[in-house]
């Protein structure tokens, strides 16, 4: 029955700075649950952030939380499990955090396999700012600074981890909060870059200017345009616009992981 | 009897009203800025007020 | 025993005196005139355990540095002028987060790609004010191969007892230049190591300055749970914006380091004594410039040399002190005049103080030297 949350988060932290509605929550609830089914001692895991709304997630969670640099989760978290790779790291941001100004960080910590879990909050906007586009807004979508409609195409954030060399993507959305942390343990579990991207709503700067009339709204559109990757091999292209595939995207359990590869570089260095 | 207690922590709601929407058996109900729980007997204990709350302000127990 | 010799360049003793400080961690992006510390690190740190990362760019390897350095390890990077430019974000973030770290510019031309393998000491200035918002700095800037070691071993010490990034700045000329080097033994030089909390994880306070002006910073998986953020904050960690909080921060962070001036402070006289005119260099420059004393001594010019070799905290004091008894100061640096500044603030117009620059590529030599000794005295 009720989850007991409040052991994993900082005594008096609640309430949390994000706006009604707001999907960050959901995700954070998944992210405690998920930690919790993965036994993780917090004394021993390392949670890295850049800037943005989603990155003041580690600040409410009682582990090892590094705030950064806006963009640079990825590469503080490089260092942290570098130095220390018996740490588990998780990394959270959003998508302008994480694939636009940090975009070279992810796709490379994605490309060296390096065994931390990237919990990638796309809410389609930079919220923190005030609703400018990010690369994950909807082309034709209105923004704070594209009034006339977004002429900008997309990042397809699973996509680009996926032919970046991430060996675990996955997809959901903050509407399937069973889905968030069942896919967050499977992050955790796998040896390399695990990232999971959790479609999000962002109703104080993007909803409000795209036709949702509420958190509600948003939410729905979601839940109702998510398609499980399995039932979407049965679907036509025709019957797939304007979805998006939900579940474990893609997964590699061959390439090696980046921090045992270096141990084997220390084993020669070391004459071994 | 449901067997449920409702219980909502009124520091943390922001009234997005995301539990009263998605509640499968009516059970909450908005206040004005504040979810309530008028119907706790026809909780069926689903979770998903509990789950989707963004917010930490509802939880579902067992009574 | 004979003491272990070798001829080294500048950049390669560099590598090995992080080694020798203890260094674990480095990370860092390929930059011309910079990149021999990367390659001799690359091969000496896993021989002792340590980790070497070449990042995909410039900020992620400081970003890579600042995490590992939160690990416990002694971190390090090592780039040049346009690298210096995009770490300068991060740099920033090392100081208000207050995570040791050490970051070796060897100084080319500038701005921008300028001249990727001539030398420069043009961003000395950088060095102290390159990133944003009010912060103290601490630089070095060694002069030869044997000092290149040495003041890297100690860059290390001062990140670690000050909490705070630490600049070595050497120009092309030094970092390329090779000289015989005679190993310290271990023990020889001093090596300081972070100072581990002494209250357990449950009251561990990061920024507790009840622990004194630089608290004791714990290591991420040592036990200790906290939060470290860029944003302004408070004792605990977690970010503020109460007023009284935000500026008790800010001054001690800087006090720590002004405070403490004469442990940091580290300058080298030749024939300052009895000199009516000090030539103040620092770098390949005061090679130069001792060159030039020697020469105007021959020649009855009663010359000395002034050589910073912690360039930030400027050396405030004693330069005033020089001005006072010197008929003047000639400032010579790669530069179109940057450190002449500082010296013309504190010497407060007691002596004449002039500038020799040079920005061609060139080193300044010794006879452009005296020939601005002989115009001003």
């Amino acid at each position: 029955m009720a989850y007991d949350y409040e052991k994993s988060i900082r005594p008096g932290k609640l309430p949390h700075i994000w706006c009604p509605g707001c999907g960050h929550g959901i995700v954070m609830k998944g992210l405690i649950r998920a930690m919790d089914t993965c036994g993780l001692d917090r004394k021993n895991t390392a949670i890295v952030s850049g800037i943005g709304c989603a990155s003041r997630l580690p600040g409410y969670l009682d582990a090892c939380t590094l705030h950064t640099a806006h963009g640079r989760a990825a590469a503080f978290a490089t260092g942290v499990k570098m130095a220390k790779p018996e740490m588990t790291v998780i990394c959270c941001g959003g998508d302008g955090d994480g694939t636009a100004i940090g975009g070279n960080h992810f796709i490379h910590a994605c490309r060296r396999n390096i065994d931390m879990t990237y919990v990638l909050m796309n809410n389609f906007i930079y919220g923190m700012t005030g609703g400018q586009f990010s690369p994950c807004t909807p082309t034709g979508a209105k923004a704070s600074t594209t009034p006339y409609g977004n002429p900008d195409p997309i990042f397809d954030i699973s996509k680009l981890a996926i032919g970046s060399g991430a060996t675990f993507v996955a997809r959901t959305t903050a509407a399937h909060p069973r889905e968030i942390d069942r896919l967050i343990v499977q992050g955790i579990q796998h040896k390399g870059m695990a990232v999971i991207e959790v479609l999000d709503d962002c109703p104080t700067t993007y909803g409000r200017r795209n036709k949702f009339r509420s958190v509600v709204d948003m939410m729905k559109h979601l839940k109702a345009n998510a398609v499980p990757i399995k039932a979407a091999a049965k679907m036509t292209a025709e019957q797939l616009e304007g979805k998006f595939l939900t579940g474990v995207l893609f997964q590699d359990t061959e390439k090696p992981e980046y921090c045992e590869m270096y141990a084997e570089v220390i084993k020669k260095a070391q004459g071994a | 009897m449901s067997g449920a207690r409702l219980e909502i922590i009124e520091r943390n709601c922001k009234g997005c009203s995301i539990c009263v929407e998605f509640c499968p058996k009516n059970v909450l109900e908005m206040d004005v800025f504040l979810v309530t729980a008028p119907r706790p007997e026809d909780c069926i204990k689903c979770m998903q007020c509990e789950l989707l709350c963004p917010d930490f302000a509802i939880k579902v127990h067992d009574e | 025993m004979a003491k272990k010799v070798a001829l080294l360049q500048g950049n390669e003793a560099c590598a090995m005196g992080a080694v020798y400080a203890g260094a674990k961690f480095f990370g860092g992006y390929p930059i011309t005139p910079s990149t021999e510390v990367a390659e001799v690190l690359s091969k000496e740190l896993p021989k002792v355990g340590g980790k070497f990362i070449q990042m995909e760019d410039e900020i992620g390897a400081m970003a890579s540095v600042i995490g590992a350095s939160l690990t416990g390890a002694k971190s390090i990077t090592a780039t040049s002028g346009p690298g210096v430019s995009l770490k300068q974000e991060l740099i920033g973030y090392a100081c208000i987060a207050e995570v040791p770290c050490v970051i070796i510019n060897v100084m080319r031309g500038g701005p921008s790609t300028g001249m990727p393998t001539g030398p420069g000491q043009s961003d000395v200035m950088q060095a102290m004010w390159g990133t944003h918002g009010d912060h103290a700095a601490i630089a070095l800037v060694p002069n030869s191969c044997q000092e290149i070691f040495s003041e890297t071993v100690r860059a290390f010490n001062l990140a670690e007892k000050y909490r705070m990034p630490v600049q070595v700045l050497f120009d092309e000329i030094v970092g390329h230049m090779r000289e015989r080097i005679v190993f310290p033994e271990p023990g020889e030089l001093e090596v300081i190591d972070r100072e581990a909390p002494t209250e357990g994880p449950d009251t561990y306070k990061p920024y507790d300055a009840t622990k004194g002006q630089v608290p004791p910073l714990a290591s991420f998986g040592s036990g200790y749970k906290f939060h470290v953020t860029g944003l302004n904050k408070a004792d605990d960690g977690f970010p503020t914006t109460k007023a009284s909080l935000v500026d008790a921060e800010e001054r001690r962070q800087i006090a720590k380091v002004m405070d403490n001036v004469a442990d940091i402070e580290s300058n080298e006289e030749y024939l300052t004594e009895d000199a009516e005119v000090i030539i103040w260099a620092y770098g390949s420059t005061s090679r130069s410039a001792r060159y030039a004393v020697n020469e105007l001594r021959s020649q009855g010019i009663k010359a000395g040399l002034f050589r910073p070799i912690t360039l930030w905290p400027f050396p405030a004091k004693r330069t005033a002190q020089l001005a006072v008894q010197c008929k003047a100061i000639v400032v010579s640096e790669m530069n179109l005049g940057q450190m002449i500044y500082e010296v013309e603030r504190v010497a407060k117009g007691n002596c004449v103080v002039a500038g020799e620059f040079r920005v061609d590529g060139e080193p300044i030599n010794p006879g452009q030297i005296m020939k601005k000794v002989k115009e001003v005295i």
